[in-house]
Order: C-alpha cells, then structure tokens, then sequence
C-alpha cells in the first residue's frame, strides 16, 4: 500500500519552451513517493473565487530524477488551464499537483520488451518518460518510436529524440509529418496508417509491447492496427486524450 | 494526457480509465486503472485504465470496450466521490 494521494504545493523551477505551442515546467514537490514512466499528475487551479478546475497531465521525466518532475503541456486555445501556465507562471511559482497517479500505461526496463511506441503530438510525453528512464536505466531493449506531428517544428523533444537514438543502443525513432514537409524530407508524410505500423512495427517481431498516447482517432487507429498485424490486444496498452487533428 | 484530459471543452471526446485515475485513486487508497474488472453485460474482462470514458460534467462513465456496455460511474461532489459499480460482475485485486 501506497502513501495516500493528496495535494501538495509543487514549486515551479524551470519554464522551457519545446515548441511554439508547447512548454515544460519542472515542478519540485515536497513529498514526492518516486514515479513509474507513463504515469501522470493532477493539478488543480483555484480562483480567488473558490471556483477551481483539475487537469491531468503526464510526467514528462524519467524516474532517476528524485523528487523533481518534468510536465510538458501543450496549449490549448479554449483551454481553461493551459492558457493561464503558458502565459502567467513562471519560475518560483507554486502549483498544487497530486500524483503519481496511474498504473495501467506505465513501461519500466524491468517488463522488457521489444517494446514499440506510438505517439500523436503531445501524446509523446509519457513515452518520452519511458525513453529517458531506459537510456538512464542503460536498457538496450529493442525500442521504436512511431512519432506523429504536424510540421517539423512542431516535434517535441526532436533534438533530444536524435540524440537519443544515436547512441546505437536499440532505439530507432520514425517521424512522420502530416501537414507539411521541410524539403528533402526523407521521413512518413501521412496520418498513421496499417502499412506504416507494419514497416516500423515489423522488426520488433511478434513478442513486442506497444504504447500508444495521442488524441482519440490516432490511438483507434493504432491500436486497431496493431491488432489487425496480429498483436494480442493485451500487449497494446492505450491513453487518449481526446479528439483533435495532428 | 494534456489539458483534452477529462477537460470539458470536447463533448464528444472518448477518453479512457486513465482520464479518472486520479479520483478513483484517492476514493480507493489505490492504483485502479491496472485493477482488471468483469463487465457485468457481456463478460469481457479488462483494466480499468482500458475502459473507455466519457468525462463530462457532472460524472464519468466508464464503459466496456468490447460491448459499450457501462461498467463504472463516477461522480465527484463537494464531500465525496461517488463510485457506481452495478456494471462490473468483479474488480480483481492482487493480493501483495
């Protein structure tokens, strides 16, 4: 049994920007039990009103980091939360988060693989705490990155991504870019379709474990795919975050 | 996840038993979404976290992957969270 989950006013450290619609925040937390890579935190926003509003959002950093965590949040235009982190917090501020919360989208070295990762957008920041925890592990577990942006300057995390998978120790990480292509583009250039699962799933072979995170229609179609290919529905283990086009 | 999250804004975004992780952790004193439960409907058995979830206010309805059917219902008010389970058959816990 675990510490009982309750809110605890986390402190801003570091703001950074990833993309243009996209920033991570480190927040130190006072109380902090140790995460498992894929697992995320509330935080909770009160006006002086007494009107307050949850989100959820996923912890971006590997566990090795104690008790300071990463989350990278994409702005939402309509949002009612991610507006106000983007344009008003800054470092030294404090944020009531609870956490780690969940259990079923987690990935540690110690379940193995071949593991294969499918993300759409923003989708991407629990596998990256899966990616940074195995390099930190010094896993060498086949791993592939599936990764789904609209432009190249929208990749999250695409030069730690590169480096990344340039150590040579079993990670290849594939882009494709739905919107629009820099020229001499040399990656997938569509929405996530059976074929393109089945190119970068194929090397994996059939013992493979998949993750996929994205809005609602990319994990669909992922998750329907990779069971088509012959993946047991049990190995595919999905998180949604609800519709919107990458 | 992100803000799409259990957030209001998108009526008809399918989520899943992740999307009330967190509510459900703190009514039960423990990690639910790997919990693997019965759907009292048609049978299937799957996590919690794999359920599929519908997050608008005032409650979310966590329903069967496999025949739509709803598993779970769960409702946060001022003084306590709601856990409506008439759709799951069992929830299983491991024993540590």
């Amino acid at each position: 049994m675990t510490a009982p989950l309750e809110w605890q006013l986390a402190t801003v450290t570091a703001v950074r920007e990833e993309t243009p619609t996209v920033r991570s925040f480190t927040l130190r937390l006072p109380s902090w039990p140790g995460h498992r890579p894929g697992q995320h935190v509330d935080l909770r926003l009160t006006a002086e009103d007494g009107y307050s509003v949850e989100r959820s959002y996923s912890i971006a950093s590997e566990p090795e980091r104690g008790a300071e965590i990463d989350v990278t949040i994409e702005r939402i235009e309509d949002g009612e939360v991610s507006p106000f982190l983007h344009e008003v917090v800054v470092a030294g501020d404090r944020l009531e988060v609870r956490g780690p919360i969940g259990g079923y989208f987690v990935w540690e070295a110690s379940i193995g693989g071949p593991l294969l990762l499918v993300a759409g957008g923003s989708g991407v920041v629990p596998l990256m705490a899966m990616l940074r925890h195995r390099a930190r592990a010094g896993s060498h577990t086949p791993t592939r990155l599936l990764f789904s942006s609209r432009r190249l300057e929208d990749v999250i995390y695409r030069d730690e991504l590169d480096s990344l998978a340039g150590r040579g120790n079993g990670l290849e990480v594939a882009h494709t870019l739905t919107r629009s292509q820099p020229p001499g583009w040399t990656g997938y250039a569509r929405r996530i379709d059976e074929p393109m699962l089945a190119e970068v799933a194929a090397p994996l072979g059939r013992d493979v474990r998949a993750y996929i995170c994205g809005p609602t229609a990319l994990v669909e179609t992922a998750a329907n795919g990779l069971v088509t290919l012959g993946l047991p529905p049990e190995r595919v283990r999905t998180e949604r975050f609800g519709p919107s086009g990458t | 996840m992100n803000e799409r999250t259990g957030a209001q804004e998108d009526l008809d975004a399918v989520l899943d038993g992740n999307a009330v992780a967190g509510s459900l952790e703190a009514a039960f004193g423990a990690d639910m979404t790997a919990v693997p439960g019965r759907c009292a409907h048609c049978g299937a058995i799957n996590m919690v976290g794999a359920l599929r979830a519908w997050t608008h206010a005032p409650g979310a309805v966590l329903r069967c992957p496999a025949c739509d059917g709803v598993v779970l219902r769960v409702v946060e008010t001022a003084e306590a969270t709601y856990v409506d389970a008439r759709g799951a058959a069992y929830l299983r816990f491991e024993r540590r």
